[in-house]
């Protein structure tokens, strides 16, 4: 099929015509002039694109074909987890007694909702070893704010205003640092030792009386776990700190270890990624954070509680940090989350980090040979390599992940963490069978091979997209950030 | 150990060998040998259970689905933020095409032009209704997105002191104030007279911002050319929070003077959800737009000079910026900006307008019925599609009570401020028909 280039919605718009209709009117219709002063009434009716259901469905249609997402095909994304997301949680979410409730009806008509939140917060806390669990953030990074405002809070409450620093290390993911710095915090880079692991030394020369937190990712952002974490968590205790953990990569530890064993705090899961969520196109998300029992007092309100007389939401929390988002949080993708955990159960999510872990192996053993390989050993869920060797060619990670694309696949993350140069980071997921993990470590192989034999394949890549590579510089340079109509469509 | 049990999980007994010895281990267990054995006895999930095979999980969802009152059986009276709209059936099916749901962020233009061009049209529908330059891709909620703007606001004019509206939605009031503790910002509120936003007495000229809501809480309209001019003229940065939907008619905060315009796309036929997830979206003028916080899509080319698009000016983002950020957002609502898309493509721009005229007749023609029913309206005025009702009672009490009838009622304010202990924010969109609509007031009529 010739390539063509995509028409916008509004480019197909005619006047006169209509996607949908709306309901027959019940009541009486009255002037708007009579209901509103002259002034508040818009002069210009907002340019909106004029368009039949069909055009709708061929425009949206047209666009979805145009996008790659897990069910297209392989997507071993590092640090993002994107595995299978089950159908099933797609029409649980949309069952009408979940769908269609609103927030601030009254609390004996929302009995289920608060019910399947209360099980869901307890299972999370079984899952991260953690005493209690709020759903409120709505993602991620807004999790690991949550977490440090609890982190300040406490602080504040013993006075101790010192602890102005957070601790980071240097294979963090971007959120980290501008999560603190959005809570007010400073920002201290820990490095990482030849092990690719936090360095201890580093650390403890670091650490101090104004250590407020250290946040953390275990398996870190390398797939590698943090073999010292019990004495990481008694470096930062002992100086009166708080361990954060950031559940990106939380998909590699479920029923193998927990957070809370491992000394950590405060706990943020992201559950697109480990419970299947799904990601939407960049979301929505969920958050949720966990915390061991001193900082419970300083939790967002409400929280959703179980009483005698049923489940409630409990806003008497003199301590608490208050709201960050309106409601009770990404509630849908929690129903989702709450779906996957009931289908896999304890024995499904333990196989979940453990086939996770073999896969992600498997696939480095493949490849380790063909690639840089910066730390040699056993991964968790994810691994990184080097493309260093194939730079030397002429042939950057780059030129790697676009020629990846003619074969179908979504290539892993890139140039990302930063501590390894060219980097490639690569999470299989435990949904993806060997047949696919083959087919995409030959492709890996085969495009090492071109690297050396035939490097202007790679380094012109992609050949078989929609569009080739784009010019990212003039979208910078001279950003075109809406449809701007062209003249002959606005006479009227 | 079954494991057929998981249909997820395509391991089979064989791969699990096979992949075992290419490793060269013998077992999972010695990838697993790097995390202390202390940990590894405690990570039981007993309290999880066993699976639920999927006819058993959707009789257990529904069961707990079911022990809801759901809007589509019982007619809402409810708003405050989250509002009962139709929603095209279109919508649903072209969001359930996986392409969309099944991606992340179009971090690789080349097989994410669909996604991308989708939030390249989403920001230009979000600055036809606003009349602001530029407008991103999303933010988590219309609320968060306010507090997000007071951190642009002090940013951008270097300044600590935020006054918000007395008028805007309770809960936006305390996610500013929660948000307001990490960078340090004082928060100060209006007041309110008549039913709107009241700045006579106050003193802007060390303010970063003006934050008002349009429609504010009470539904009323506030006159948002007379608060920019006083927030301009203290050297403050105008914020408005705005329904989009009610800007298929209003005039746009843009045109009024506004900096910043955010706000909720729920209304485009997103689900209420329990309250998430919505889309909350946040737009610019033009001398902004390199302080704007999330995800930005360009229009560019590819080598062979085709249009397409790109996440672009990336340069203000966490991943770049890590530790200089002004914001931390990563994930956003993508999704629901696409949904947004779908039902504004659908209604298209008569439709917007009309569906909006609708919304105000329907409220318009409520107000009047409880009017004629001896109920008090408080600080009546220019509103959308909510306003205050006095019942001269427990406001509480006639929500309770029309419950009994079949009815969600509107939204008590007792809860937020006890002198409106008898008063209740009534919303009714284009779904209320008349027949519901008289049996509200007849319902609360019949407790005098």
């Amino acid at each position: 099929m010739m390539q063509h280039e995509q028409t916008l919605i509004f480019e197909v718009s005619r006047e006169g015509r209509t996607g949908y209709n709306l309901p027959t009117p019940t009541v009486p219709e009255v002037d708007l002039e009579s209901l509103l002063p002259a002034t508040m009434i818009r002069k210009e009716v907002a340019e909106l694109p004029e368009v039949s259901e069909l055009d709708v469905v061929r425009h949206y249609t047209a666009l979805s074909t145009r996008n790659h997402g897990v069910d297209s095909g392989f997507y071993p994304l590092g640090s993002c987890t994107m595995k299978y997301n089950p159908k099933v949680n797609e029409d649980m979410a949309r069952l009408p007694g979940f769908a269609h409730i609103h927030p601030l009806q009254p609390v004996e008509t929302i009995q289920g909702a608060l019910e399947l939140m209360v099980d869901l917060q307890e299972q999370l806390a079984e899952i991260t070893g953690m005493d209690e669990v709020t759903l409120q953030p709505a993602a991620g990074a807004h999790g690991e704010w949550t977490g440090l405002m609890l982190i300040k809070a406490f602080h504040e409450r013993n006075g101790d205003t010192a602890r102005t620093k957070v601790l980071v290390p240097d294979s963090a993911h971007g959120t980290n640092p501008a999560s603190a710095v959005v809570a007010g915090f400073e920002t201290v880079t820990v490095k990482s030792d030849e092990r690719g692991l936090v360095d201890l030394d580093d650390l403890k020369s670091k650490v101090g009386a104004d250590t407020a937190a250290l946040m953390l990712t275990n398996p870190n952002t390398l797939g590698l776990f943090e073999a010292d974490i019990l004495e990481i968590s008694k470096v930062v205790h002992e100086a009166g700190g708080k361990l954060y953990y950031d559940g990106a990569n939380s998909n590699a530890i479920l029923g193998i270890a927990r957070p809370g064993d491992m000394g950590f705090d405060v706990v943020h899961l992201n559950l697109h990624k480990t419970f299947t969520g799904p990601h939407g196109g960049g979301g929505p998300g969920s958050g949720p954070v966990g915390v061991k029992r001193d900082l419970i007092p300083f939790l967002p309100t409400p929280i959703v509680t179980k009483t005698d007389k049923g489940f409630g939401l409990d806003y008497d929390r003199p301590h608490s940090i208050g709201r960050i988002k309106p409601f009770y949080g990404n509630f849908g993708i929690n129903v989702r989350a709450y779906s996957y955990i009931k289908t896999m159960g304890a024995e499904g999510l333990t196989r979940v980090s453990r086939e996770a872990v073999l896969n992600a192996n498997y696939m480095f053993a493949r490849l380790k040979d063909a690639f840089d390989v910066p730390y040699d050993t056993y991964c968790k869920h994810e691994f990184v390599l080097s493309g260093k060797r194939q730079k030397a060619l002429g042939v950057r990670t780059l030129d790697i992940a676009k020629r990846l694309l003619d074969f179908g696949y979504h290539p892993p993350t890139i140039y990302f963490p930063l501590n390894v140069e060219e980097c490639i980071m690569v999470e299989p997921t435990e949904t993806e069978s060997k047949e696919t993990l083959d087919a995409f470590c030959d492709a890996m192989l085969q495009i090492a091979k071109e690297a050396e034999e035939n490097p202007e394949i790679v380094q012109t890549a992609p050949h078989t997209t929609v569009v080739k590579r784009m010019d990212e510089t003039l979208a910078a340079r001279k950003p075109v950030l809406k449809y701007e109509r062209r003249e002959a469509s606005s006479v009227k | 150990m079954n494991r057929m049990e998981f249909r997820y999980l395509p391991m089979t007994e064989q791969d699990e060998r096979d992949m075992l010895q290419t490793i060269g281990v013998d077992s999972i267990e010695s990838l697993l040998a790097d995390i202390p054995e202390s940990l590894r006895e405690k990570a039981s999930l007993a309290a999880i259970g066993s699976p639920l095979p999927e006819v058993d999980l959707v009789r257990h969802m529904t069961k707990l689905a079911d022990k809801n009152k759901h809007t589509k059986s019982y007619p809402s009276f409810l708003g405050a933020g989250m509002y009962d709209h139709l929603s095209p059936t279109v919508m649903n099916h072209m969001l359930l095409r996986s392409e969309f749901y099944t991606a992340y962020t179009p971090y690789q233009p080349e097989i994410s032009q669909g996604e991308l061009q989708a939030m390249f049209e989403f920001q230009t529908m979000i600055c036809e209704l606003t009349g602001m330059d530029v407008a991103n891709s999303s933010m988590y909620d219309g609320i968060t997105a306010l507090a997000e703007a007071t951190y642009l606001a002090s940013a951008q004019t270097k300044k600590k002191r935020v006054v918000v509206s007395g008028a805007v939605h309770p809960e936006a009031k305390d996610v500013i104030r929660t948000y307001a503790d990490g960078p340090g910002l004082s928060v100060e509120y209006t007041n309110v007279t008549n039913g709107v936003t009241d700045v006579t007495d106050l003193d802007l000229t060390d303010a970063s911002c003006l934050v008002v809501q349009y429609p504010n809480f009470y539904g009323r309209i506030e006159d948002l050319e007379q608060l920019a001019k006083q927030a301009h003229d203290a050297g403050a940065l105008f914020v408005v929070s705005s329904n989009p939907l009610a800007l298929g008619i209003l005039e746009s905060p843009g045109a009024l003077g506004a900096d910043i315009t955010v706000g909720d796309a729920q209304p485009f036929g997103i689900p209420q959800s329990f309250g998430g997830p919505s889309c909350g979206y946040f737009a610019v003028k033009k001398s902004l737009m390199r302080k704007l916080p999330g995800r930005l899509v360009g229009q560019t080319v590819d080598e062979d000079g085709k249009r397409g698009f790109v996440l672009t000016l990336q340069a203000r983002e966490q991943h770049i910026r890590r530790d200089k950020a002004t914001s931390n957002i990563c994930s956003n609502q993508a999704l629901n900006a696409l949904a947004a898309s779908i039902t504004m493509s659908a209604l298209g721009k008569y439709g917007i307008r009309d569906m909006a005229v609708r919304n105000i007749q329907t409220a318009h023609y409520m107000k009047e019925a409880l009017k004629a029913a001896g109920f008090t309206i408080v600080d009546e005025g220019p509103m959308f599609n909510e306003f205050v009702v006095d019942f001269g009672r427990d406001a509480e009490e006639v929500s309770r009570h029309l419950l009994e009838h079949g009815m969600i009622g509107g939204l008590p304010l007792g809860t937020y401020e006890e002198e409106r202990q008898s008063q209740m924010l009534v919303c009714a969109t284009e779904l209320r028909t008349k027949e519901e609509i008289d049996q509200f007031v007849e319902v609360v009529g019949g407790m005098k």
